[in-house]
């Protein structure tokens, strides 16, 4: 905001660019050279992420960095970006992502490691114009592009099943993306020829088109998240894609999910979601429980982990939706305002978590080659420095207070509490289940006597995977003691967004 | 003050860190020195705050450290509330601590895990000090779990064995949905209070005793007895309360150190003073403290039934445990918190004492637990001897020492209650002593009396334990005798209290015995004419009997009621149930949804289903476009007839 630096510009571009640097210089050069300079480049991508925060000022809920230049001119579509609290946590989380991705591939990615983290590189560009695009054409152009180095990443880089996966995971999203293009248009219509996200929440909207309008966004949306029951394509792609892509898809793009609803969905059909607020409840809850019983029948780590996402970015929707009913009981939308931040730490949060653990069975798989949860036992006694970090991870992912995820969690719950007993009741139960599958897991693999000769032969972590492991243990462990700052990121913003659902579009 | 505070939880926080992350830097020796000095400083710290606090007298400090988050409307702190609760809680939980350090050099001396270990009972130091320091509900709950964390780590001390493996997942998970009701009853505290704060709920708490909400439709409940109960469930978790008790005597698979220290003196302890700092909201609400009342009252009774067939050392005293901590639960139910407070305090001193001495005997006999291969050790380890007698005493309530004044305090106040099921509590009570004098004499009597039943190759090598170890059990045998004596004034019937614990004055149980009281000489003797007396002279009379006079009865009597014993055996099968019905069933249930939910209908059907659709459609219709020009003709054909039938229908028809 000080400087006169196009700087979000530069966060989307300088990695993309710099990947297509990678991918297409990489076949002349040593292998070697191309690692060191994507990871400068994904450094110096952080660092400019950093002085986002830097210059973010917390007590303004508009849209700050913004740039604007007439893109399609007869269309009226503008390159049109900026970011708001709910957008910056969610581009540092991406950029923090990147950089522990590309460490995390360096030795093991033999095969076309330019291009592996070439494809990192520019998905990370293509997911930071996601979060900070307004303009609804750019923001779909992101979201759509982003699909193709995440396809790549896992079906050149994966596992055996990669194709069956990759295409579940293609047409999933793209499907529900289609909608969401139809649900852009026809704003677009309304606004008078306007594709400003901002015009969109302004905009006044009948009861039954904001239904039509909410249902399109939701197959979008609850895809990524992803909602039960169109969740299935998510295991099968964690299981099938790489450590780095398993990292990325769990820690930033399942957040384009609940970025999308907090975006999108909620300011501009708030009637449409409060019709719809039962069914929203109903399927987060059901996130939250069926899948946490779900998640108890994994024999596959990378499948637990998968399932134990989906059941967090339960807590995720429900935090979202539940505003409504909060505000009916108590007359407060500050209270609702808590549930909805709650969602936000809880992907923030999710991020770190999920990613590493994903990061942990990578490191496990690298050795051993297996993702079996009966391959392992034992594993302490060989690697007792990797057995403390994922104990770390493990009591996180439980929900244990003095990580991060307990805040998300806490905050959701306290809110459920205000709308329904019930709806506490039953998101409590993660408290139960998330630390019956983790720590079952965790004592199936990580204690006991050594069970085979691969988990004997095991070596500790590497200098390299210790500075992966404590760089996400640090944030978990910050968050969990300290998550104020992060709120106080957000305080402004939510209002805003609070202040568009506390009122009818339909009378506007 | 708030710099003492800092210095009092942080201290144990440092030595954690630096046993824990540079254990091999400091090595041995330097580990347990950190340690040791760090949670002594602690102590020394707490019994300044003490003096200040309860002696001096001063105005309890309350206030916030940071802000840990706003949101909503509502801060979340992270602060001290130090009132006389919270000050003698301190002082229990270093003094106790700093014994168990000490005590851990010599016990651990040989294992490999050695720093580990201080470092994990250093953070559970600093853990229980947030716990009872805590000024909100929040930290409450943080102290809460980390204390469950720690206690799940050193259960799974020994991570190769599968029982202590088996134990800690446990443990963990049972008290998780013992923190499932908690976090609901804190929820609730939101909820309706709009805040966490310890000061502004209770002072709101009466205003709310008639609050009634729907939970149930068409049922009223009232608010106050929801959120008690709530709470109450998680301090049936942590301090293990029937149904929630089956993970305490698992427990025992950790060092004895931590079975002393957090099964038994410290962390169990947190839900009876959970309790005991909610007085303010449990006196709403009568109900809730019935349903207190009669949950310790079983617990007090069953559960030192069971300490009868137990043929571990260990597990005797964890049922033993389990039984004490009824006993706490019941005064809380009764209303008598101070009682409970008090009783919380000389158990902690002669149950770490018995565990240490247990772990004394341990090490003599170089492992062995099984009492049924001991004896005699009465010559061979006399300091052990001597300080297990003192704390066996202090245990049964032998007038005069710590455990008498306690727990006849608790009796006379549950007789003296009106709350409903208080005549349950006080008949569990009363032949619970009889009960408790049994169980300690027979452990007294099989390992220290009679008969050596060991080889002599082990005989051979038992011997005293070194002083590191003997150490902490004299220093705990001292507290077991004389603290009942020195407390019982003030903390029953004097301000020692002042306002931490509040009790409604209809609910008064003291009032009554403090008539009654003459000085401690009076009450000793006055005590030496009861019941509990009687019953507990009775239980060790019978102990005696039966383990060293007659040592061919207890068989027999086994023999004979073979239902009764069985069922003691298997510990009312509640373990065998808990783990068909809710680890099975839950398992079971999560299979079912996988297979039937996610790989039976929505891949099988709905995805795998529509893109099998799709294929078969495409199928079919890849069929009509042969290529063949017969084909094509027919079908020209065919729709040129078909359209001539309909035109001559319409024309004609």
């Amino acid at each position: 905001m000080l400087s006169n630096l196009p700087i979000l510009s530069l966060s989307i571009w300088l990695p993309i660019i710099g990947g297509l640097w990678v991918v297409f210089a990489g076949s002349r050069r040593s292998a070697n050279a191309m690692k060191v300079e994507a990871l400068v480049i994904s450094i110096a991508a952080f660092v400019l992420s950093l002085l986002l925060w830097r210059d973010f000022d917390n007590a303004i809920g508009a849209m700050q960095f913004v740039e604007r230049l007439s893109w399609i001119a007869p269309f009226d579509i503008f390159y049109h970006l900026g970011v708001d609290g709910i957008a910056l946590p969610l581009i540092l989380l991406t950029t923090f992502t990147t950089v522990l991705i590309v460490l995390a591939g360096w030795e093991v990615i033999t095969d076309r490691a330019n291009q592996y983290m070439g494809a990192f590189l520019i998905l990370e560009g293509l997911m930071i114009g996601v979060f900070s695009a307004l303009d609804a054409v750019l923001f779909y152009v992101f979201w759509e592009a982003m699909l193709i180095p995440m396809f790549l990443i896992i079906g050149i880089w994966g596992g055996p099943r990669r194709v069956y996966a990759t295409i579940k995971f293609f047409l999933y999203t793209f499907l529900g993306s289609v909608f969401m293009l139809v649900a852009l248009l026809y704003l677009y219509q309304q606004t008078n020829d306007s594709f400003a996200i901002q015009d969109m929440h302004n905009v006044a909207l009948g009861a039954s088109e904001q239904k039509w309008i909410f249902i399109a966004f939701l197959l979008a949306f609850a895809v990524k998240v992803p909602m039960w029951p169109v969740h299935t394509w998510l295991p099968d792609a964690h299981v099938e894609a790489p450590t780095g892509g398993s990292v990325v898809l769990a820690a930033v793009m399942l957040k384009m999910g609940g970025y999308g609803f907090i975006r999108f969905s909620l300011p501009i059909a708030p009637d449409a979601a409060m019709a719809f607020d039962g069914l929203m409840i109903a399927l987060s809850l059901i996130a939250v429980v069926y899948i946490g019983f779900v998640a108890l029948a994994q024999e596959d780590m990378k499948k637990l982990i998968a399932y134990s996402s989906i059941s967090h970015m339960g807590f995720v929707t429900l935090g979202f939706f539940i505003c409504f009913q909060v505000f009916a009981n108590t007359g407060n939308w500050n209270d609702a305002a808590m549930g909805i931040e709650g969602g936000m730490v809880q992907m923030i949060s999710h991020g770190f978590i999920s990613a590493a653990l994903f990061l942990c069975v990578g490191v496990m798989y690298d050795r051993v080659h297996s993702r079996q949860i009966g391959d392992y036992g034992g594993v302490v006694n060989t690697m007792p420095r990797f057995a403390a970090f994922m104990m770390l991870f493990a009591m996180a992912n439980a929900g244990l207070p003095g990580t991060s995820g307990f805040v998300g969690e806490f905050l959701v719950i306290l809110t459920a509490f205000k709308a329904s007993f019930w709806f506490a009741f039953f998101a409590a139960t993660t408290l139960i289940l998330g630390a019956a599958y983790t720590l079952w897991m965790y004592k199936r693999v990580i204690f006991g006597e050594v069970t085979n000769s691969a988990v004997q032969t095991l070596s500790d972590i590497s200098t390299r995977e210790t500075v992966i492991l404590l760089a996400l243990a640090i944030p978990v462990l910050i968050l969990g003691l300290w998550p104020a700052p992060l709120l106080d990121m957000m305080h402004a913003s939510i209002d805003l967004l609070i202040e568009h659902l506390s009122h009818s579009k339909t009378v506007l | 003050m708030q710099n003492l505070c800092l210095f009092i939880v942080l201290a144990p926080l440092v030595g954690a860190i630096v046993t824990g992350l540079f254990g091999r830097d400091v090595g041995r020796s330097g580990a347990h020195w950190i340690a040791i000095v760090s949670v002594g400083v602690s102590f020394f710290l707490s019994l300044l705050v003490f003096w200040q606090i309860v002696i001096r007298g001063d105005e309890p400090y309350n206030a916030n450290l940071y802000t840990w988050l706003e949101s909503g409307g509502i801060d979340l702190h992270v602060g001290f509330l130090i009132d006389e609760l919270t000050a003698t809680m301190m002082v229990v939980v270093t003094f106790v601590s700093w014994m168990v350090h000490i005590y851990t050099v010599g016990y651990m001396h040989d294992d490999p895990g050695y720093q580990r270990f201080f470092s994990y009972i250093s953070l559970f130091t600093f853990s229980m000090l947030m716990l009872v320091m805590a000024n909100n509900f929040m930290q409450l709950f943080f102290g809460w779990e980390a204390v469950g964390l720690v206690s799940y780590l050193l259960i799974g001390f020994w991570f190769k064995r599968d029982t202590a493996i088996y134990a800690n997942l446990k443990a963990f998970l049972v008290n998780r949905v013992g923190d499932f009701g908690f976090l609901l009853g804190i929820a609730a505290v939101a909820m309706y209070f709009s805040s966490m704060d310890y000061v502004d709920v209770f002072a709101q708490a009466e205003s709310m005793k008639d609050v009634r909400i729907s939970i149930f439709a068409g049922h009223e409940w009232s608010l106050m007895t929801l959120i008690c109960i709530l709470l109450f469930v998680g301090a049936m978790g942590k301090s293990a309360q029937f149904p929630l008790h089956v993970w305490l005597p698992d427990s025992m698979e950790g060092p004895t150190p931590i079975s002393a220290l957090i099964h038994a003196a410290t962390m169990v302890t947190a839900g009876i003073f959970m309790v005991a700092r909610m007085s303010p909201l449990f006196e709403t609400s009568t109900t809730a403290l019935s349903f207190v009342l009669i949950i310790g009252a079983i617990t007090a009774f069953f559960m030192g039934l069971l300490g009868l067939v137990q043929n571990d050392i260990k597990r005797v005293i964890a049922y033993s445990t389990l039984s004490q901590l009824g006993y706490m639960t019941v005064a809380l139910g009764a209303s008598a918190y101070s009682a409970a407070i008090f009783h919380l305090m000389t158990h902690a001193f002669f149950k770490a004492l018995l565990f240490l001495a247990a772990g004394s005997v341990i090490i003599g006999m170089h492992h062995e637990q099984d009492m049924r291969r001991m004896g005699g050790l009465r010559k061979l380890m006399p300091i052990t001897w001597i300080t297990c007698l003192i704390g066996s005493f202090a245990l049964i309530g032998l007038p005069g020492t710590a455990g008498f004044f306690s727990k006849d305090a608790i009796i006379e106040a549950v007789k003296a209650s009106h709350t409903p099921g208080a005549i349950i509590g006080y008949y569990a009570c009363l032949i619970g002593v009889f009960i408790t004098a049994l169980y300690s004499f027979r452990l007294v009597f099989l390992v220290f009396h009679g008969e050596p039943r060991m080889d002599d190759e082990t005989r051979s090598h038992v011997h005293e334990t070194p002083a590191v170890v003997w150490g902490p059990l004299v220093a705990l045998a001292i507290p077991s005798v004389v603290i009942g004596a020195i407390a019982i004034e003030p903390m029953l019937f004097g301000d020692f209290f002042g306002r931490s614990i509040f009790v409604d004055p209809a609910h008064d149980v003291f009032a009554h015995m403090h008539e009654n009281y003459h000085g401690i000489l009076g009450f000793i003797w006055h005590g030496l004419f009861q019941a509990p007396f009687l019953l507990a002279s009775g239980g060790v009379f019978v102990a005696w009997y039966l383990y060293l006079k007659r040592p061919d009865l207890p068989r027999r009597i086994a023999e004979r009621t073979t239902l009764i014993h069985k069922i003691l055996v298997n510990k009312y099968g509640l373990d065998t149930f808990n783990d068909w019905f809710f680890a099975g069933g839950t398992r079971g249930v999560g299979q079912a949804l996988w297979r039937f939910g996610d790989v039976a209908l929505i891949d099988g059907i709905m995805v795998d289903g529509s893109a099998k659709m799709i294929g078969w459609w495409a199928g079919v219709v890849r069929n009509i476009q042969s290529g063949y020009l017969y084909h094509y003709a027919f079908a020209m054909i065919i729709g040129l007839l078909a359209l001539l039938a309909i035109f001559v229908h319409r024309l004609f028809g």
